[in-house]
């Protein structure tokens, strides 16, 4: 090592000794990854020791386990020690304080997109008191919901207010040695939401929240947790968005939603952050754990998401159907363009007797674009009279992108009953020169033909989401043709 | 109107259309009939902008405007309609959803007010009508599963919503039996008038004896051989399309 190199090193340790634990007001924890740091999150976040413990439990056995290479994605090495593990809000200071202030380019992205002045605040991170970084969740309506019952928080303050809760759910559908990105998310998750129905209630409203990245090199690493207790109802929404950046961001968030008897979630994103340039520059790596398991006998998951932002998409929503008569659904629509790359897909995990499964996934590519749709459908041997439908469609747009399809499919059980459909289309010349012919516009007519092939999942996201979803499809293929 | 002059169309280097000569009147009706392979189709396509025609020589002049510079948009928000001979499907959108957008962007283009839900759907009943589209069809999606005849009157209900001053009408008869082509003829004579010209083009005679032609062109091997009347329409049919043509060369 050189002179000049063991210098820097020198104060990079310094700095690093000084910036935790004893520096209160610190902001930011130094880059990299030890059980200092991990140490240091649970202390800023004010944690109980078992948590802290279960961090660092999480933290060691990270450090044995391989970052899984299976997936048909390719980005450069991600080191973990360059990356920030822990940013505090920021305190509004350098913050813009209107619209005004905000890079107008993004804010073309929100008027395209039809979001509401207010969110386009909260989204462009100006400074209103909403969400922000890795601090938590909007909850506007807490009184509401606390009225009967439902508790939803984020996730330091239900670790406060709640431990029992947390003790008992947190890890339980995702462990923590499940995966290296969910083994990295339970050492040093930021932050994030919990949800609690209980017995017998309906959610008066759709929850929902926007997951923000900000600062700068600061890998986002959230953390959810949805618990709905016997016969409890809930449709849970979640919104992504990022302002452009250079520097690659890594995202490994882990979500956990666990169905008592005969309660239903229903979980719906719309992921649009940064995809990176033309070029394939920037963008988000996104390897996110989701799981829900149907606990209880008739308990029914939903997972809806419309994927079309991020450089990296690595994201299997999966269910565990345990309960009899249980039913877990997968509806996605998958877009890559431009040097976009997304593996994404579900896990139906049949357990119990009668069990159903649905998952209807349509990938689309454009550009260089390259999409794989990786299910597994497992029936196990108790699974008695377990069915499954798969359908799974791909469009491509130009000759340069591409289309993967990887079923698995492992059945223990003869009751069992299965159906897949496959089928891989293009958005033909003459569908286009149709709808020119008929006045629209060549963009239009992408969009309007990429929104009829997706409509199978748009349906089953919530009115205002869809109407979002529609508009950025559209948005994100602007270019794809021509 | 229309002003053809002088056309030249080449697809991959070979010659299809090689000299068309036609000029169509406000009001006017023209009938294109001709053998498989003239150049019909790709007359039609040359005049709604499809890529894949290239245009050597000669010049169309529409309202006054050079229509071969217009990207195809332009030209149907400019009130050209082409009826497809083989209408494609846009599987997951619903007809009625894809004509709002088209007739609104055409409305955009005029300057006009985008219609709400409410006032298209009372306008798309009524041209349904027109053409005995059942509501049903109006709702499934574009073409998606529509048998031939369908697809045909599909056409026609389009062009009574978005209500073109030039409508281009390519074989609109074939695939129709005989009942399906009185109610598509009866469409399109409605939507007859004296803002509005059409240039129908056809294989058979058949046609135009319900949809009745002011002017009568015969297009062969890309060339126009013959003009006339509704007669010249009814000869053909007797002679057959050899008899006129080698007649044309003596």
């Amino acid at each position: 090592m050189s002179a000049a190199t063991e210098q820097i090193d020198e104060i990079l340790k310094k700095g690093y000794d000084a910036g935790f634990v004893t520096d209160i007001e610190q902001e930011y924890a130094p880059p990299g990854l030890s059980e200092e740091i991990v140490a240091f999150i649970s202390t800023k976040k004010q944690e109980p020791e078992w948590l802290l413990q279960w961090r660092l439990k999480a933290y060691r056995r990270w450090l044995e386990m391989k970052e899984p290479t299976w997936a048909k994605v390719s980005y450069p090495e991600i080191n973990y020690q360059d990356i920030c593990y822990y940013a505090a809000p920021k305190t509004n200071e350098n913050a813009p304080k209107s619209l005004d202030e905000v890079d107008p380019k993004l804010l073309e992205t929100y008027e395209k997109l039809g979001i509401p002045l207010h969110e386009r605040e909260i989204l462009a991170g100006v400074a209103v008191d909403a969400v922000f970084d890795s601090v938590s969740v909007a909850t506007t309506f807490r009184d509401k919901l606390s009225e009967v019952g439902v508790i939803f928080m984020p996730f330091s303050e239900a670790v406060r207010e709640h431990p029992e809760l947390i003790k008992k759910y947190l890890g339980s559908v995702v462990p923590v040695s499940d995966n290296f990105f969910a083994a990295l998310n339970s050492a040093v998750f930021s932050d994030g939401s919990v949800v609690y129905i209980p017995k017998g209630v309906r959610c008066p409203m759709e929850l929902s929240t926007y997951f923000r990245i900000n600062a700068a090199n600061t890998g986002q690493f959230e953390r959810t947790l949805i618990v709905a207790d016997e016969g409890s109802y809930v449709s849970y929404l979640e919104g992504c968005t990022a302002p452009m950046r250079d520097e690659n961001q890594l995202h490994a968030a882990v979500v956990e939603l666990v169905a008592h008897k005969d309660a239903q979630i229903k979980y719906s994103t719309v992921q649009n952050w940064y995809p990176g340039d033309e070029n394939g520059k920037g963008g988000i790596f996104n390897f996110v754990t989701k799981r829900g398991l149907c606990e209880g006998a008739r308990s029914k998951i939903s997972w809806t998401q419309v994927e079309t932002g991020s450089a990296i998409t690595w994201k299997y929503p999966s269910c565990i159907l345990k309960g009899d008569d249980s039913i877990g659904e997968f509806y996605s629509v998958a877009l890559s363009n431009h040097r976009q790359q997304a593996d994404t897909g579900t896990k139906m995990i049949h357990l119990g007797k009668n069990t159903k499964s649905t998952i209807i996934s349509k990938g689309i590519s454009a550009g260089h674009g390259q999409q794989t749709y990786r299910g597994g459908v497992k029936i196990s041997r108790g699974a008695t009279n377990a069915r499954n439908y798969t359908q799974c469609d791909s469009l491509l747009i130009g000759d340069k992108c591409g289309a993967h399809t990887v079923p698995y499919v492992d059945v223990r059980n003869s009751t069992s009953k299965l159906e897949h459909e496959a089928t891989t289309s293009r958005i033909g010349e003459d569908q286009l020169f149709y709808c020119r012919q008929r006045g629209l516009s060549e963009e239009d007519a992408v969009s309007l033909i990429v929104n009829g092939f997706a409509k199978k999942v748009l349906k089953e996201l919530p009115m205002e989401f869809a109407v979002e979803a529609q508009k950025l499809l559209g948005v994100s293929l602007e270019g794809a043709v021509g | 109107m229309l002003k053809i002059e002088d056309l030249h169309v080449e697809i991959d280097g070979k010659p299809i259309l090689k000299g068309i000569n036609l000029e169509l009147g406000a009001g006017q009706v023209h009938a294109i009939m001709g053998p498989n392979g003239s150049g019909k189709s790709t007359l039609a396509y040359v005049l709604a902008g499809r890529d894949g025609y290239e245009v050597t020589k000669g010049r169309v002049l529409y309202k006054g405007q050079d229509l071969l510079e217009m990207p195809p948009e332009l030209r149907a928000a400019e009130g050209l309609f082409l009826g497809f001979q083989y209408p494609v499907a846009i599987p997951g959108v619903s007809n009625i959803y894809f004509l709002k957008a088209a007739l609104n962007a055409i409305r955009k283009h005029r300057g006009e007010e985008p219609l709400d839900a409410i006032d298209f759907m009372k306008l798309s009943k009524e041209k349904a009508a027109l053409v005995q589209l059942p509501d049903e069809l109006t709702k499934r999606a574009v073409n998606d599963g529509f048998s031939g005849g369908e697809k045909k009157r599909n056409e026609i209900f389009q062009m009574a919503l978005l209500e073109p001053s030039l409508a281009v009408l390519d074989e609109t008869d074939s695939g129709l039996d005989i009942d399906a082509l009185k109610v598509v003829a009866e469409g399109v004579n409605a939507l007859r008038g004296p803002e509005r010209s059409m240039l129908v083009i056809t294989h058979y005679q058949r046609l135009l004896d319900y949809i009745v032609p002011d002017v009568v062109h015969v297009l062969i091997d890309g060339r126009i051989v013959r003009t006339g009347d509704k007669d010249l329409a009814k000869q053909l049919e007797k002679e057959g399309y050899t008899e006129v043509r080698d007649a044309q060369q003596q």
